[in-house]
C-alpha cells in the first residue's frame, strides 16, 4: 500500500522538541487516521472523476530546508502590485522573513507564522487547530500529520484590517519530488474584517506536491474575503482544502483561481451556523494540455435565513479534464434558506472533457434553492457577428473566451488582484500577434 | 384549511383489497432449484433456462447496491415466494374462460377486460401475480401484424424474436435487481411492431400483486421494427399488507431505425401506511436502445411504493436519435424515492430532454438522480435537463444528484434545478378568487406537473391527476 510509506516518513522525522503537547498528539492521531484511510480512489463518491493515483504512486518526502535562491524579483512575479500589502513568503513550505514585509498593523491584530504562534499563542492553536478541518479526509489528515509551517491570523473584535494580507507559497528546484503541507488558520472575531490572498506559484519545482489546508472562523457580523490563486508548475500536484464556519450576520467570500498543476483538487467548505449569514463561493479555472482540475464546494445551511451564492466557470483546452461538484445541504432547521449555484464550462479542445455534479440535499420546506449548469462551446453566432465586424477567427475566439472568464473575475473585489489575474488570463488566451 | 383535509387524511388506499383466489405457488426460497422450477412451470425451452441459470449465478456473486438515497431493512431473499399463479389460469385461454373472480378484480381496479366495455383504442394485458390473465384486442392487433401477448406466450410462439432481443438492452449482469429478475422473472408483456406499422391501439399492461409474501418479477420487452410506432402504458396496484413486498421488474425497449416508442407508467403500488409499515419495494430497471433517427420517450408518474428505485434510461446508439424522460414523483408519509434517468449519447447529433418534477410531503424523501453522458464520438449532442422539487411540510426532503459527463467539445448541455415550497402568495391569490386552500394547492401542484402530464395519453393524464390529489391528501394544513 503506497500510503504506508508516509507512516515511515512520519516516524523518521525527529519529534519536535519545541512543540507543545497538543501538537504531537494531533499529528499522531492524524497519521494514524491517514494510515487507516489511505488515498481516496475513484470508488469514493467524492473522488469519482479524479484519480489521485499519480500522487499515491509516488512518495513525496516532506521538503527539507535548503539554501535560499529566491530573489525579490522572483517574488515580484507573483505579487499583484508594487503594493503596500502585507506579504508573507514561504519557499518550499518554509517561511522566509527576508522576502516578507509588513505594513502598519493594528497592535491587536496577530499575524504569525506557525512557529511564532506556537511560542506566542499556543493556547489559540490548541483550541482551534484541527477543529474546523478535522483529519477525517485523507489529504487533511496528511496535512495535519506533516504540517511544518503556515500562517495564523487573528483579528480581534471590531477591528477592520484595511490592507490585504498576501501569503505567497513559492517552490523552486529544491522542491522536486517533495511535499509541502502548509496550514492556514484565520480567526475573525465579532465584527472584524480581513482580506486574505493566498498564492501558490512555482519557480521551476518540477514534480512536487502541495497539500494545503485552511481553517477560517468567521465570527458574528464579521467578514472574511479569501482569495486563492493557484499557479503551480505544470508538473505539480496540488490539493487544497478550505473549511470555514460562519456565525450570524457574517460574510465569507472565497474565490478560487486555478490555472496550474497537472492534477489539482480544490475543496471549499462552509458551514452556516448562525442566522442570516452569507457565503459566496466563486471560482474560475482555465486548463490546457492534459491538465486536470477538480473543484468541490460544500455549503451546509445549518441556521435559518442564510444565503449562499456560487458561480464557477471553467475553460478547457487541449485534452484537459475539469470536474466540478457543488453540494448544498439544507438542514431541517434552516428555513428561509436562499441558495443559488451556477456552473458553466466552456469546451475549447477536441479532447477536453468535463464532469459536473451540482447537488442539492434539502430537508427544510421554506427554501429557495436553484442550481444551473451548462456545458458548451463558443457561440457560433457571436463569432459570426464579430467576423461581420471585421474581427476574424482566432481573435474572435480569444476575445469571446476572455469575455466568458471575465464575468467571474468581475466578482473579485480587490482591483489590483482583478487586474493582475485578467492579465494572466489575457496572456493565456490572447496570443500576442492577435492583439 | 386543515379540517376539510383532515377528513380525507384517513382515506384508504382504494386498491388495497385482496382477491380471494386459490393460488398455486411454489415454496418460499431461492435456489437454482427455484429457477429450474419456474422455468419448468412455464414449459420454457432450454436456452431460456440456461440464460436464467447464468443470471442466477451472476446474481449470487453480486451485492445489493447501497448507494441509493433510501433506507430500508435488509431484504431476506429466502423469505419470498418467487412464483404464484391463480389456480384457475391455464395458459392461452380465451378471455371468456377467465375466472370471473379475476375479472371482477380488474373491474374493481377500473380495468375492464370485457371487450365490449373496453376503452376504445386500448388493448390490455392483465398480469396477476406471476402470470398473465388475458390480453384483449388481440384479433384487431393481429390484422396489423402487431404481436402483443404475455411474455410466456411469446417465448413459446415467437422464440426467435425473444431470443434475439432478450437481454440486448439490459443484460442479465447489468445490476443486482436486473440479475435477480433475469433468473426468476415469471411473466410480463411482449410487444413487436413490424416494419413501418403504426400500432393502431394504445397497448397497456396492468400489473396486480395479490398473493402475500410474493415478489413480482415481470419482464417487458418492446421491439419497434424500422419505422414503427407504438404507445405503451403501464399501471400497477397491490393490496394493503403490513409486510413489504418486492417488485423487481425489467423493461427493455428496442427502437430500430426511424422507430418511435412512447412508454408511460402510472405507478401506484401500495405505499405503506402513515407510519411506513408495509408497502412495495419497487426496484426496477428500465432502459431503451435507440437506433438511427429513432425516438424513445419515457413518461412516469410515480405515486406509490414504499421505496422506488428506478432510472428509465435511453442509450442513444444511432445518429440523430432522441431520448426523452418526463417524470412526476410524489412521496408522502414515509415513502422514499430515488429516481431519475440516464441518457447515454453515443451517436452523432443525438438529443435528450429531461423534465423531472419531485413533490415531497409528510416525511417523504425524494431524490432525483440523473446522468447525462456524452461520449467522445457523440458530435453535436444536445441535452436539456430541468428538475424541480416542491416541498410541502417541514419534515420531508428533496435531493438532487445530477451527473453531467461530457467528453466531446461540440456538445451543448443545460441543466437547471430548483427547489421551493408552494408560495403563500400563490395560495393567497387563489383564495381571494374564491378557491379553498385544498383546491388552491391541487391547482398549483397540477400546474407544477403540467409539463409532464401533457406527455401522458389522455386517459392516463386524468388518472394521474386524480392520483396526485389522493397521494397528497392530508399533507397540507
Amino acid at each position: 500500500m503506497p500510503h504506508l510509506k508516509y507512516r515511515e516518513l512520519f516516524d523518521a522525522a525527529a519529534p519536535q522538541a519545541a512543540a507543545k503537547d497538543f501538537l504531537p498528539k494531533l499529528k499522531i492521531a492524524a497519521i494514524e487516521h491517514f494510515e487507516a484511510l489511505g488515498f481516496p480512489t475513484t470508488r469514493d463518491e467524492d473522488w469519482h472523476f479524479t484519480s489521485v493515483s499519480p500522487i499515491a504512486e509516488r512518495t513525496f518526502r516532506p521538503a527539507r530546508p535548503a539554501a535560499l535562491t529566491v530573489t525579490n524579483e522572483d517574488v515580484a512575479r507573483f505579487t499583484y502590485v508594487d503594493s503596500h500589502w502585507h506579504l508573507l513568503v514561504f519557499v518550499n513550505g518554509r517561511y522566509e522573513p527576508t522576502l516578507s514585509r509588513f505594513a502598519e498593523l493594528d497592535a491587536e491584530v496577530q499575524v504569525m507564522t506557525f512557529a511564532e504562534a506556537l511560542k506566542e499563542a499556543p493556547e489559540l492553536l490548541a483550541e482551534r487547530l484541527g477543529t474546523l478541518a478535522p483529519a477525517k479526509q485523507a489529504f487533511t489528515a496528511l496535512n495535519t500529520a506533516f504540517m511544518a509551517d503556515g500562517v495564523v491570523v487573528k483579528v480581534p473584535k471590531g477591528v477592520v484590517v484595511e490592507t490585504p494580507i498576501h501569503i505567497l507559497y513559492l517552490t523552486d528546484a529544491h522542491a522536486a519530488n517533495a511535499s509541502m503541507h502548509p496550514r492556514t488558520l484565520v480567526i475573525a472575531e465579532r465584527h472584524a474584517q480581513v482580506t486574505l490572498v493566498e498564492t501558490f506559484g512555482s519557480l521551476g519545482g518540477g514534480t512536487y506536491f502541495t497539500n494545503h489546508v485552511a481553517e477560517v472562523v468567521v465570527g458574528e457580523g464579521a467578514r472574511v474575503d479569501h482569495y486563492k490563486v493557484q499557479r503551480e508548475g505544470h508538473e505539480a500536484f496540488h490539493v487544497g482544502t478550505t473549511q470555514a464556519t460562519q456565525e450570524r450576520d457574517s460574510i465569507y467570500h472565497a474565490f478560487s483561481f486555478a490555472i496550474g498543476a497537472q492534477l489539482s483538487r480544490t475543496n471549499v467548505y462552509s458551514k452556516l451556523l448562525g442566522e442570516n449569514a452569507e457565503v459566496r463561493l466563486n471560482g474560475l479555472y482555465a486548463l490546457e494540455e492534459s491538465q486536470h482540475a477538480d473543484h468541490q464546494t460544500f455549503v451546509e445551511h445549518i441556521a435559518p435565513a442564510c444565503s449562499s451564492r456560487e458561480v464557477y466557470k471553467g475553460i478547457l483546452d487541449g485534452t484537459s479534464h475539469g470536474v466540478f461538484n457543488g453540494k448544498v445541504y439544507v438542514d431541517p432547521q434552516a428555513q428561509q434558506t436562499d441558495g443559488k449555484q451556477t456552473n458553466h464550462a466552456l469546451l475549447l479542445g477536441d479532447g477536453a472533457r468535463v464532469d459536473t455534479k451540482p447537488q442539492l440535499e434539502i430537508f427544510a420546506d421554506d427554501v429557495k434553492c436553484t442550481h444551473g449548469a451548462t456545458v458548451g462551446r463558443l457561440d457560433e453566432m457571436a463569432q459570426f457577428y464579430m467576423k461581420s465586424r471585421g474581427i476574424g477567427g482566432e481573435r474572435a475566439r480569444a476575445l469571446l473566451t476572455y469575455a466568458f472568464a471575465a464575468e467571474v473575475l468581475e466578482l473579485i473585489e480587490l482591483d489590483s488582484l482583478k487586474v493582475a489575474l485578467e492579465r494572466v488570463l489575457f496572456e493565456r488566451f490572447i496570443p500576442p500577434e492577435t492583439v | 384549511m386543515s379540517s376539510s383535509i383532515e377528513s380525507l387524511v384517513n382515506k384508504e388506499y382504494q386498491y388495497g383489497f385482496v382477491t380471494d383466489v386459490e393460488s398455486d405457488a411454489i415454496p418460499k426460497g431461492l435456489s437454482e432449484e427455484t429457477v429450474r422450477l419456474i422455468s419448468a412451470r412455464k414449459n420454457e425451452p432450454a436456452w431460456l433456462l440456461d440464460w436464467r441459470l447464468k443470471a442466477f449465478k451472476r446474481w449470487q456473486a453480486m451485492t445489493e447496491p447501497r448507494w441509493p438515497n433510501v433506507k430500508y431493512n435488509d431484504i431476506d431473499y429466502q423469505a419470498q415466494t418467487y412464483y404464484s399463479a391463480p389456480k384457475s389460469v391455464k395458459p392461452l385461454q380465451s378471455l371468456e374462460e377467465v375466472d370471473p373472480e379475476l375479472l371482477k378484480t380488474y373491474e374493481k381496479l377500473g380495468i375492464s377486460l370485457n371487450e365490449q366495455k373496453r376503452l376504445s383504442g386500448v388493448a390490455v394485458d392483465a398480469i396477476f401475480d406471476s402470470v398473465s390473465v388475458g390480453t384483449t384486442m388481440k384479433e384487431e392487433l393481429k390484422k396489423h401484424g402487431v404481436i402483443f401477448c404475455s411474455f410466456g406466450e411469446a417465448v413459446l410462439e415467437h422464440p426467435e424474436l425473444v431470443q434475439k432481443y432478450l437481454g440486448s438492452v439490459v443484460p442479465y449482469s447489468d445490476n443486482f435487481f436486473a440479475a435477480l429478475n433475469s433468473a426468476v422473472f415469471s411473466d410480463g408483456s411482449f410487444v413487436y411492431i413490424p416494419k413501418g406499422v403504426r400500432c393502431p391501439l394504445e397497448l397497456s399492461t396492468y400489473f396486480r400483486i395479490n398473493a402475500a409474501d410474493t415478489g413480482q418479477f415481470e419482464r417487458t420487452l418492446i421491439v419497434a421494427d424500422e419505422g414503427a410506432y407504438v404507445s405503451y402504458l403501464e399501471g400497477c396496484t397491490a393490496p394493503k399488507r403490513s409486510t413489504n413486498q418486492l417488485h423487481a421488474a425489467v423493461v427493455e425497449i428496442v427502437a430500430l431505425d426511424n422507430a418511435q416508442v412512447k412508454y408511460s407508467t402510472v405507478q401506484n403500488w401500495y405505499a405503506g401506511d402513515q407510519d411506513g409499515v408495509g408497502g412495495i419495494y419497487n426496484f426496477v430497471t428500465k432502459r431503451g436502445k435507440a437506433f438511427t433517427n429513432s425516438k424513445i420517450s419515457w413518461t412516469q408518474v410515480e405515486t406509490g411504493s414504499a421505496i422506488t428505485w428506478k432510472y428509465p434510461s435511453v442509450i442513444l446508439q444511432g445518429d440523430n436519435s432522441t431520448g426523452e424522460f418526463y417524470s412526476v414523483a410524489v412521496v408522502n408519509n414515509k415513502q422514499q424515492a430515488d429516481t431519475g434517468t440516464k441518457m447515454i449519447h453515443i451517436g452523432k447529433n443525438t438529443k435528450s430532454t429531461i423534465i423531472s418534477k419531485g413533490i415531497s410531503a409528510g416525511h417523504g424523501q425524494n431524490s432525483y438522480r440523473g446522468q447525462v453522458k456524452v461520449l467522445p464520438k457523440a458530435t453535436g449532442a444536445r441535452n436539456y435537463t430541468q428538475c424541480d422539487s416542491m416541498l410541502i411540510g417541514n419534515q420531508c426532503g428533496a435531493h438532487t444528484f445530477p451527473y453531467i459527463e461530457v467528453g466531446n467539445n461540440t456538445a451543448t448541455l443545460e441543466h437547471e434545478a430548483s427547489t421551493s415550497k408552494i408560495g403563500e402568495d400563490q395560495i393567497f391569490y387563489c383564495k381571494q378568487r374564491g378557491l379553498n386552500a385544498e383546491h388552491a394547492i391541487s391547482l398549483i401542484v397540477a400546474g407544477f406537473c403540467k409539463e409532464v402530464f401533457k406527455e401522458l395519453p389522455m386517459e392516463f393524464a386524468l388518472e394521474a391527476q386524480q392520483l396526485l390529489g389522493i397521494s397528497l391528501e392530508g399533507s397540507v394544513g
